[in-house]
């Protein structure tokens, strides 16, 4: 096959699935809200709330777009155009399988950290060109935030990548079978929460919503946008909660395998697996979502200085150390 | 730039400074009228230094009705559906020292169960407001779920107060001299009237184990969650003397460690016949000011428990002239409602309506206090403090 069929194919699957798999965690938000808050909606409206999805995201493409006569208006436009690109363009190293990738980088890791950092832009500048107070505060905290918490996302990975011995997302899941245990249980324990943790406060999911904080902020750096541009946001929230959630799988959870399945059939499960292990782990963070409140911008700060940076910095020495050792 | 150090007499470094200060403009930040969190039309007009608040103003006014002025075109009996409306969070509550204050004038006794029966709806509309407040304060917080089961737990008690007065919000059920007889369930005859649904004394007892229960969970699942206590405790702490000086009264006051509860201190309703205990804070800080509140919906429970019990029997209603003429006099009643303090202080001149009326409400007085809280406050905290205030803006502006 030829290198631009190719790479015709992967674009049109990972953008068919970007949409479902963000549409299956938003069904599963709300049907999981729904049911810790004791709301019937949800579970009972449009065949049993199957297709409250659907419904919520045919009702932002029939509103009107609004764009207030302040802004500035290329930079408005564009900002969702950046977030979107960031947590799309992760689906490239994310294994469905050992050869189910877009493309096994050899600096698969470092790659996902310089990816997912691209948002902040988009971020930062929707706030900034909103020409709104709230949006402007919003995109501020939201710099600060994502800034703060890069760090422990890099170091708590930086564990897993001294213990696999390599950066490529397939090569760290084969070290794992390899290895006979994931890394959460082999190691990587306390990386792992302060993988999630951070990755948390990367997707500004309660209890770190402070850019967005609709009670305060009124919806931050989103404030002034409507329609499609706020699906757009909207989307890309839940497809950065699918991709975070399963690369998580893949550095901690041991990704497309599951001990005592036959390997030569992984083509067949590990989709599956890895698409189980994810929304496991989503529905973890759901689970946070609708139960604690927010943090005030100076304690998230605290946490991620104080905290969690020191702690993934002894985390990389006692790994490097055990890894010498043994 | 040639400069000679003494190196005997070297500044130590510990005590070097440089001072990079960058002199910035406040930024002006209008907060409101149309804010989440601002509990209607409240408009704060801060200056903020980046998350830093230096000032605060709050502009009142947009929800003003002239409620003071409609009193006097109205007869007493007709006030009531007025006065409903000043806190709609606690309607039934507002009546009370109105009608106590008509009645102080026209020298009526009361007959005892229709004490009871204002004591247990006022206590009611107590738990509903602290319902809302529970649900609204961590909602602003940033906590979605407490909203939905706090709203759910009110409708039991909001059902309690509709069956026996008809309306939820805005009963308009207290005459002077009494309470309305109840509608539905009807009379048979007209000498004997029904006063309270059948099958109240059950289902408020089964209601209120439920709002017992309620008040566990919101006390272990609001008050026992670490983010909110790190959000609410050591924030917005308003001292015992400036709560005083600025008449602040009610949960925020108590919340100060000032044990005054018009329940106790007055005999607008008969409170002395039941035993409860006023819950006190000790740093008024805002986790002072919800798990006040919570333990009052306790305390509320536990007075209306005991009110069935022992509710007597007998009329439900004075003997009053026809037509209520309230004679020459002035007269001024408090009462504990669930925001704080409200009080009438009614002029009459003889006439069928008050001649002026003047209302005091707890959350226009409660409020003045938020400049000085506000001042140095991060804006997430003026959204932890503006809520553990709990106001209505029906209240502040009347």
């Amino acid at each position: 096959m030829s290198f631009s069929s190719e790479l015709l194919i992967k674009v049109l699957v990972v953008l068919a699935t970007a949409p479902v798999m963000a549409l299956g965690l938003t069904l599963l938000e709300v049907k999981g809200s729904a049911w810790m808050q004791r709301r019937p909606g949800p579970l009972h409206v449009g065949l049993r709330g199957f297709i409250f999805p659907l419904a919520t995201a045919a009702k932002y493409f029939q509103k009107e777009t609004i764009i207030p006569k302040d802004v500035d208006e290329p930079v408005f436009k564009w900002a969702p155009a950046w977030v979107i690109a960031a947590v799309v363009g992760l689906f490239t190293i994310i294994p469905l399988s050992p050869t189910l990738i877009v493309r096994d980088l050899e600096l698969g890791v470092f790659f996902l950290l310089a990816i997912s950092s691209i948002s902040t832009i988009g971020v930062l500048t929707a706030g900034w060109s909103s020409a709104n107070k709230f949006s402007l505060m919003g995109g501020l905290r939201a710099a600060g935030q994502l800034i703060a918490y890069e760090l422990p996302l890099i170091l708590s990975v930086v564990g897993v990548v001294i213990q696999a011995e390599t950066m490529s997302t397939v090569g760290i899941v084969e070290k794992q079978i390899e290895f006979g245990f994931p890394f959460v249980i082999a190691g990587q324990g306390i990386a792992f929460i302060i993988f999630m943790i951070a990755a948390t406060a990367e997707m500004m999911r309660t209890p770190f919503d402070m850019p967005i904080g609709e009670s305060e902020l009124t919806m931050g750096f989103m404030t002034e946008y409507s329609g499609i541009r706020f699906l757009i946001f909207y989307i890309s929230e839940y497809i950065n909660l699918f991709v975070m959630c399963a690369i998580a799988s893949t550095l901690f959870l041991g990704g497309y395998h599951i001990p005592l399945l036959p390997t030569e059939w992984v083509n067949f499960y590990g989709p599956l697996v890895l698409i189980g292990k994810t929304f496991t782990l989503a529905f973890l963070l759901i689970a946070v979502r609708w139960s604690f409140p927010r943090f005030r911008e100076d304690q998230l700060q605290t946490l991620a200085w104080k905290v969690l940076i020191p702690l993934s910095l002894l985390n990389i020495m006692v790994t490097a150390i055990m890894k010498v050792v043994f | 730039m040639s400069q000679t150090m003494d190196p005997n007499n070297m500044p130590f470094l510990s005590e070097a400074s440089v001072s990079v200060e960058i002199e910035t403009e406040d930024m002006t930040l209008n907060i409101g009228p149309q804010h989440p969190s601002t509990h209607g039309v409240l408009r704060l007009v801060a200056k903020v230094n980046g998350e830093k608040i230096s000032s605060v103003e709050p502009v009142l006014g947009y929800m003003h009705r002239g409620y003071e002025k409609l009193a006097e075109v109205r007869t007493y009996p007709q006030v009531t559906t007025l006065v409903n409306r000043i806190d709609w969070v606690s309607g039934f509550a507002n009546e009370i020292p109105f009608i106590a204050g008509a009645e102080k004038l026209m020298e009526i006794e009361v007959p005892e169960r229709a004490q009871y029966i204002r004591l247990i709806l006022t206590e009611m509309a107590r738990i509903s407001s602290h319902f809302v407040f529970n649900g609204a304060f961590p909602l602003e917080i940033g906590a979605l779920t407490p909203i939905f089961l706090a709203m759910e737990d009110r409708e039991r008690v909001l059902d309690l107060l509709e069956s026996v007065t008809g309306g939820r919000f805005h009963p308009n059920f207290n005459r002077i001299g009494g309470v309305k007889p109840v509608a539905g369930a009807g009379p048979t005859t007209k000498k004997d009237i029904q006063d309270l649904p059948a099958g109240f004394y059950h289902d408020t007892k089964v209601a209120m184990e439920k709002v017992l229960k309620a008040v566990d969970t919101f006390e272990d699942l609001i008050g026992g969650n670490e983010v909110f206590q790190a959000r609410t405790k050591k924030v917005g702490v308003l001292t015992k003397e400036v709560a005083e000086e600025y008449g602040v009264s009610g949960p925020i006051l108590r919340a100060s460690g000032v044990e005054f509860d018009l329940r106790k201190q007055s005999d607008y309703l008969p409170y002395d016949k039941f035993d409860f205990e006023i819950p006190i804070g000790e740093n008024g800080d805002c986790f002072d000011r919800w798990s006040v509140r919570t333990s009052e919906m306790r305390e509320s429970a536990k007075i209306i428990l005991q009110a069935i019990e022992d509710m007597p029997s007998g009329p439900i209603q004075a003997k009053v002239p026809k037509v209520i003429k309230v004679p020459k006099g002035q007269t001024y009643v408090r009462a504990e409602n669930p925001k704080g303090e409200m009080g009438y202080y009614i002029i009459s001149e003889g006439g069928l309506g008050p001649y002026r009326l003047k209302i005091r409400t707890a959350s226009f007085s409660n409020i003045s206090i938020l400049p000085i809280m506000l001042e140095g406050a991060l804006l997430p905290d003026l959204i932890a403090i503006m809520g553990s205030l709990d106001f209505v803006l029906g209240d502040v502006d009347r």
